[in-house]
């Protein structure tokens, strides 16, 4: 018999998936399908928070008041996008500390994007631009996710990313129409993130892991691929308006396909990144360690705080009732 | 290191404006009531999206499991007449 109940969950799942219908916490569902949504909504959580880190380094340097108050923000933000996931993730029935512990010990990863390195104040708008723009095409189609709390986190996130992208133009903008030295410098950095960007849409579509069982799930509604050129037609116009150039010179028209041709991407560097050999893999998994456990006395004292008064709400009543 | 267990889990409903009710946004951790309104304020409402916002422990939601999701609204299913689109009214018949 409960064979026969199990095939009926599966075929009631499948059914749900197939009429573009949402997945909710307590459904049934492979467990498979649960394994694969952790994973990824662990990953892209994990990759939020330890964005912040990147661009955190230039909130004491900031070239004006405008421009600071801007960046809080944004890297405020991106502490909320961590968290809406993390709650998304958590509805899968892993807690909170278990996906905190686990990116602290490498079990998990985040993108290889955030190891690098952001040298000059150029970086902050390259990572708005590039970065938030990669994220967002990545992050679109993923409104329409089959799981329903990553969808509705991600419509959320969505939302707030457009502002990020935005700000990121406006600041390379400034810079590119400001003195030679400050055009140059808005090139440098988009000539140091325009490849580790387009790596963001993970490897190519033969060589992944994930991504055919991913869309046959609908959790994934575009392939790697296809998102990376869409991204790439989007820029480049979008670089010409900002009167600077992508470091590819093999990127051209192609008018049969109606699409820009791009040049070869590293992926042997991606996936020396991806290891840990990246410039900054070690400095941002100590810097989260180091913030977690400096944190900790404040996590402490909050709980302690909650229990002196859930007790003494507990005495009060006894007394009342006595 | 800290040895403590996981803050407790709080639902977080925001009220968007004034006449329109509260609605699910999300979840997130806190020790305390008093703490969850605060997060729930830094992490669902940094753009004005709520002008009130209930917290509610999670573990205090009672919910219809999703297994018996047909015999539970059955009933409904096979009450058509509770529907206005049930009746049949004459052409030209108004303010009906």
């Amino acid at each position: 018999m409960t064979v026969v109940t199990a095939d009926a969950y599966e075929a009631a799942f499948d059914a749900a998936v197939a009429a573009d219908e949402r997945i909710e916490p307590r459904d049934w569902m492979p467990e498979a399908y649960r394994a694969s949504l952790v994973r990824q909504m662990a990953q892209h959580a994990h990759s939020e928070i330890i964005g912040m880190q990147p661009e955190a380094n230039w909130i004491t340097r900031a070239p004006s008041l405008r421009r600071k108050a801007i960046l809080m923000a944004k890297v405020q933000d991106e502490a909320g996008h961590g968290l809406y996931l993390y709650s998304a993730a958590e509805t899968l029935g892993t807690g909170r500390d278990e996906l905190l512990d686990k990116l602290h010990t490498g079990r998990q990863k985040y993108s290889s994007i955030f190891n690098y390195p952001t040298l000059t104040w150029a970086d902050v708008g390259a990572i708005g631009w590039l970065v938030d723009g990669a994220a967002i095409t990545n992050q679109v189609p993923l409104c329409r996710c089959s799981y329903g709390p990553y969808a509705r986190a991600m419509v959320r996130i969505c939302k707030e990313e457009s502002f990020h992208q935005r700000q990121g133009y406006e600041l390379l903008l400034t810079l590119s129409r400001g003195t030679p030295e400050q055009h140059a410098m808005a090139q440098d950095a988009v000539d140091r993130w325009w490849w580790p960007s387009l790596m963001m849409f993970g490897p190519p579509d033969d060589a992944s892991a994930h991504s055919a069982q991913s869309m046959a799930w609908k959790i994934k509604r575009h392939s790697n691929d296809e998102l990376r050129q869409r991204f790439v037609d989007i820029c480049v116009p979008q670089a010409q308006s900002l009167g600077l150039t992508l470091p590819d010179p093999d990127l051209r028209w192609n008018e049969e396909r109606g699409h820009h041709d791009f040049g070869a991407i590293d992926w042997a560097e991606f996936q020396d990144v991806l290891k840990g050999n990246g410039p900054c893999n070690e400095q941002r998994i100590n810097q989260r360690r180091r913030a977690h456990e400096e944190g900790a006395w404040v996590r402490d004292a909050a709980a302690a705080y909650a229990d002196k008064h859930q007790a003494a709400l507990h005495t009060e009543s006894v007394e009342a009732t006595a | 290191m800290s040895s403590s267990t996981e803050w407790p889990l709080w639902e977080v409903f925001v009220r968007s404006r004034r006449g329109l009710s509260h609605t699910h946004a999300g979840s997130l951790h806190a020790p305390d009531a008093e703490m969850a309104l605060r997060n729930a304020r830094d992490l669902y409402t940094r753009r004005g999206e709520g002008v009130s916002i209930w917290v509610v422990p999670s573990t205090a939601i009672t919910a219809s499991s999703p297994d018996e999701k047909d015999p539970f609204f059955e009933p409904a299913a096979d009450k058509p007449y509770r529907h206005p689109t049930f009746y049949e009214i004459p052409e030209g018949v108004k303010h009906l």
